[in-house]
């Protein structure tokens, strides 16, 4: 669990981060959203102190992060940023190595993990152990620069717009391989984006940030029912909200019992998908597979609109 | 092309050996530059002996300009030494500007003749191109390196050897070639001051007249900078590879 109290940041008088308070539950994804210079990046690099806080302190399971000199701490603590910041002159595998050398890891555990992590990111080792960073695709250097933010298997993992730079297609399968590992591992993530979108898939709770403040720090949902400032509606936009709201909650938890005709949708799938495939075909209503039990599942139209307003 | 150059290179290092082994067998080429029946060839030393001296002396001024240039270039990009960056510039600057001939006058009185003065001037003189090629490259760090660097929680000190200063490699070692080729040349002014190099064949050859023995001493001199120098490019080459800095 991390503890942010009463955190702000001055540059002269500039007040960048601005007496922010915030609880960050272990094994969950707390995504910090916001304009560009709304201080997300430096409230983060906060958490692992790349920039000293003006006031305030950040506890990590209760211990103060000043307690250990900074560079110790950051070993604790995953770190990845847009642009990956691989180091150019070290193979893949050496990169992911990095923070278990700092450690001092025996070289046969190492070894053992790099493997795993590239098994886990999809990189044959074969092929890229012994690659160079120039050599691999931009979504390749991304997970690597995720995987080597993991390699000394972190609690924490702290994520600067990680998926800033990688095209729509490649983005979506990273946000996919980042919650598929987040399970995996039980880390607790920390992303800073300024996609609203990205903010509202993979964010457990979600912080707005504007001016330095911390305007609400909350479920997706709720940001959209109860929004605590104007800004925080303009923010989740106004315009598809009812969508967005849909887009919350998953066909599985709330299907009805019973065989239904219409098009097949997974169970996994979430409701704005599951009105979307109604609006194409035509149909009233359609059947979910894949519910757990295996029992007949189905939807409607009218049960969807339900679930797409505050209530 | 990358073929025609290697011969040449070959060529050029076969030619210096041996004319330095055997210089005699040189004669007839230069006999037509020489009157009155003076000798054709620098006959008052071992000519490999004075070749040898005078690279000794360009690679050991090197080496101190190396270490100091670069150490001064880590102080200066660190937070703590950057209020040294205008001094150390200004000081460095003075080594260059500062004709290599008039320090020789300056550091005689102090350190007597012979090795010492050459060494002192051609140390000053090759700091500059070291000193600015590290500092450009420590600054040029990329930043999201730097950054990844420092969240990974390695140390000032960790950061510097095992990221910083293999990724300013190339550049040092292109500072290293300018002074080292610089100063071949500029080397050959010790012998005014009885330093053992290759000058003392060009100072031979103005005293009495001998155009070979200038031309000799010239020849061997500009031998040794362009081998020194593809030398120097091959090793930059090579550690460009292990960088990968394309
Ligand atoms: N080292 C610094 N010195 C002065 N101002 C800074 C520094 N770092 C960030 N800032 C300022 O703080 C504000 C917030 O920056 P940042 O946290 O990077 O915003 P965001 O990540 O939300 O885009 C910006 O206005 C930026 O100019
Ligand atoms: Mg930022």
């Amino acid at each position: 669990m991390i503890t942010i109290e009463n955190l702000s940041k001055r540059y002269g008088d500039n007040t960048v981060v601005d007496d922010v308070s915030m609880q960050i539950e272990k094994n969950s994804i707390t995504v910090i959203v916001g304009t560009s210079g709304s201080g997300k990046s430096t409230l983060l690099r906060m958490i692992n102190r790349l920039v000293e806080p003006s006031a305030g302190r950040v506890l990590l399971e209760g211990r103060d992060t000043r307690s250990e000199p900074a560079h110790l701490l950051r070993r604790r603590i995953g770190y990845a940023i847009q642009g990956h910041g691989l180091f150019p002159h070290r193979t893949v595998a050496e990169n992911i190595a990095t923070v278990p050398r700092l450690l001092g890891w025996a070289p046969e555990r190492v070894k053992a993990r790099v493997e795993e992590l590239l098994h886990v990111f999809q990189l044959d080792p074969a092929k890229y152990s012994a690659a160079f960073p120039h050599e691999l695709s931009g979504g390749q250097q991304q997970r690597v620069g995720v995987a080597r933010a993991l390699a000394a298997e972190p609690q924490v993992l702290l994520m600067d717009e990680p998926f800033g730079a990688l095209d729509p297609i490649i983005r979506a399968k990273a946000q996919e391989d980042l919650l598929d590992i987040q399970r995996r591992f039980g880390t607790t993530v920390v992303l800073v984006t300024h996609d609203m979108d990205e903010a509202f898939h993979l964010g457990d709770r979600v912080a707005v940030m504007s001016g330095g403040r911390l305007l609400q720090y909350d479920e997706p949902a709720q940001l959209l029912t109860h929004p605590a400032d104007p800004f925080v509606s303009r923010m989740t936009g106004l315009g598809d909200r009812a969508l967005r709201l849909l887009s919350l909650t998953s066909a599985a938890a709330v299907a009805l019992p019973g065989a239904a005709p219409g098009p097949k949708l997974q169970a996994s799938a979430s409701l704005r998908e599951a009105l979307s495939e109604m609006l194409w075909s035509g149909s009233q209503s359609c059947e979910v597979i894949g519910i757990e039990g295996g029992a007949p599942a189905h939807l409607t139209v009218d049960a969807i609109l339900e679930h797409a307003r505050p209530g | 092309m990358m073929r025609t150059a290697t011969l040449l290179r070959l060529l050029a290092l076969a030619l210096l050996v041996s004319f330095l082994i055997v210089p005699q067998k040189f004669a007839p080429v230069f006999a037509p530059l020489t009157q009155y029946g003076a000798p054709p060839i620098y006959d008052q030393g071992n000519l490999l002996g004075l070749a040898i001296a005078h690279l000794g002396t360009v690679l050991l001024a090197a080496a101190l300009s190396t270490v100091v240039a670069v150490g001064l270039g880590i102080l200066v990009t660190r937070p703590a030494g950057r209020e040294f960056l205008p001094l150390s510039r200004t000081l460095v600057n003075i080594g260059q500007t500062f004709p290599p001939v008039a320090v020789l006058a300056v550091t005689v009185p102090l350190v007597g003749f012979g090795e010492k003065p050459t060494l002192i001037a051609l140390f000053a003189y090759g700091l500059l191109p070291i000193f600015e090629n590290t500092i450009v490259a420590l600054q040029t760090t990329p930043k999201a390196v730097m950054e990844a660097a420092n969240g990974m929680g390695m140390s000032a000190g960790q950061r510097l050897v095992s990221v910083e200063l293999p990724l300013a490699m190339p550049l040092i070692l292109e500072g290293i070639r300018l002074s080292l080729v610089i100063n071949v040349g500029t080397a050959t002014i010790g012998s005014t001051v009885a330093a053992k190099g290759l000058g003392e064949v060009i100072i031979a050859g103005l005293l009495s007249n001998n155009t070979a023995f200038v031309l000799q001493g010239g020849l061997v001199t500009a031998l040794m900078a362009v081998l020194l120098y593809d030398a120097m490019v091959g090793l930059e080459r090579r550690v460009c590879r292990a960088v990968q800095v394309e």
